[in-house]
């Protein structure tokens, strides 16, 4: 690259200082030369990133605290976080992170159609992990996985009937017995109870979206929706979770973490994304070449740090074992 | 004034660019494989038990995975000293935030009174009557 500052500096000083550089429209007057009006955005973009870096970093110092003290409640909640959809969005972002990458060379080539099929797989991409974000949340909310006190409401449908409550007391959890057929499963995790939590009502196990078929049938069967039994079910509602009582205290600790950082890591995302979409449109319009291609080269990086933050958020939030 | 002086052989034949470095596909491709290597590796440690150590090897992956996105991705490898520096310092006092915050964070633990203040308690009485409550105020029992 010696060749080329050595270049652009001649220019610099060939050109009538500060009065039309003609040959690189895009130079602003209060720069030198292309490489110094280059290396300043840099600079800025990346002064911006370490902002960014601080942002998150007081969340992640949050987090640290959070699990030292209460380890038990994040290695159990971590079991209710779809690791696979958070390994496919996490491939997801990678490869949007690699046609952005591509983008800013074809930028640095001059490549325009190339550039541009790039930035829209980009943007795909972004789309992509929100539309798996979208149904991750989804499924929590239906879960009544939530932060804060809702975590432990009953939950109610549309009409104002409770579809599930928290557990009853222990004595009255024990008194009823198991659904007869099949071992009782925990509707969370779709694997089996342990035993001490086999006796759970299957009232619990509520058609809110996260029972098997089965499961949800027989739920339907032994324990009907009526008002009277709704009210009775909302008197009884003791501690604890709707779907499983045995949720370690505090759980809905680790969701209002989760919920905070995956969710301001989304905004970011889509933010992102409207950047994306702005320097797509200035592709097409034939702005960027060899010579010009500074705002490709930041929104990348600001596209890197997005992709670098989900590499640490997705191990500590969906793989703890 | 510039350290750039790294020229890639694959470069050749190609419009080069104004300023800044082109980065050749091969090392773009590789660094993608990389990461997605590294994803499945952190993902099939998690059903491996590993004691203490499992956090501390998804940790160093993802610092690994970072470090790849940084040098290659965001052209850091080529990029100017000062640049790298303010990544890596943000980077250090992020470090910093955390050791420090941890070592507060236990340092009034003998001259804490348990449980919640009564207009607290009463307030998650209301708000939140099904969560269960991990210690009791003393004045409430």
């Amino acid at each position: 690259m010696t060749a080329i500052d050595s270049h652009s500096h001649d220019h610099a000083h060939g050109d009538d200082h500060g009065h039309g550089h003609s040959e690189y429209p895009f130079l602003a007057h209060h720069f030198e030369s292309p490489a110094q009006q280059f290396d300043s955005a840099k600079l800025g973009m990346w002064v911006f990133l370490a902002t960014e870096v601080l942002f998150f970093g007081a969340l992640f110092a949050m987090y640290v605290l959070m699990r030292a003290k209460e380890p038990l409640v994040f290695s159990h909640a971590s079991q209710y976080l779809d690791t696979i959809m958070g390994g496919i969005n996490t491939c997801v972002l990678i490869l949007s992170s690699l046609t952005m990458a591509m983008a800013v060379r074809f930028a640095q080539t001059s490549k325009k159609g190339p550039l541009v099929l790039c930035l829209f797989l980009t943007f795909l991409g972004a789309c992509g992990f929100l539309v798996i974000k979208y149904f991750e949340y989804t499924h929590k909310f239906e879960a009544n996985l939530k932060w804060g006190p809702s975590f432990y409401q009953p939950v109610v449908d549309d009409n104002g009937h409770v579809v599930g409550a928290p557990s009853a007391s222990p004595e009255a959890a024990a008194a009823v017995a198991p659904v007869a057929g099949g071992p009782t499963v925990n509707p969370l995790l779709n694997k089996p109870l342990a035993a001490e939590q086999s006796a759970i009502r299957p009232a619990q196990v509520g058609p809110a979206g996260v029972a098997s078929g089965e499961q949800a049938a027989s739920a339907h069967g032994e324990h009907g929706h009526g008002g009277a039994e709704d009210a009775h079910a909302k008197h009884e509602a003791a501690l604890g979770h709707v779907f499983d009582p045995n949720l370690p205290v505090n759980t809905h600790r680790f969701f209002g973490i989760y919920y905070c950082m995956t969710g301001l890591h989304g905004i970011h995302v889509i933010v992102g994304m409207f950047l994306i979409g702005w320097i797509t449109l200035r592709a097409m319009r034939g702005e960027f070449n060899s010579k010009y291609y500074t705002p490709v080269d930041l929104v990348g990086l600001y596209w890197h740090i997005v992709d670098l933050i989900w590499i640490f958020l997705f191990p500590l939030f969906y793989l703890i074992h | 004034m510039s350290n750039h002086s790294h020229t890639h052989g694959s470069a050749h034949g190609e419009e080069h660019p104004l300023v800044g470095h082109l980065v050749p596909f091969w090392i773009l491709f590789s660094t993608a494989a990389a990461l997605l290597v590294l994803t499945v590796i952190t993902v099939a440690v998690r059903y491996i038990d590993l004691g203490e150590a499992n956090i501390y090897v998804a940790i160093g992956v993802a610092g690994v995975k970072a470090t790849l996105v940084g040098l290659f991705f965001m052209h850091l490898k080529w990029d100017r000293p000062f640049n790298q520096l303010t990544l890596v310092g943000s980077i250090v006092f992020v470090v910093l935030l955390m050791l420090f915050t941890a070592l507060d964070s236990k340092q009034y633990e003998a001259t804490l009174v348990v449980g919640n203040p009564e207009g607290v308690q009463t307030e998650l009485g209301q708000k939140a009557p099904n969560a269960p409550i991990a210690k009791q105020a003393p004045q409430l029992r």
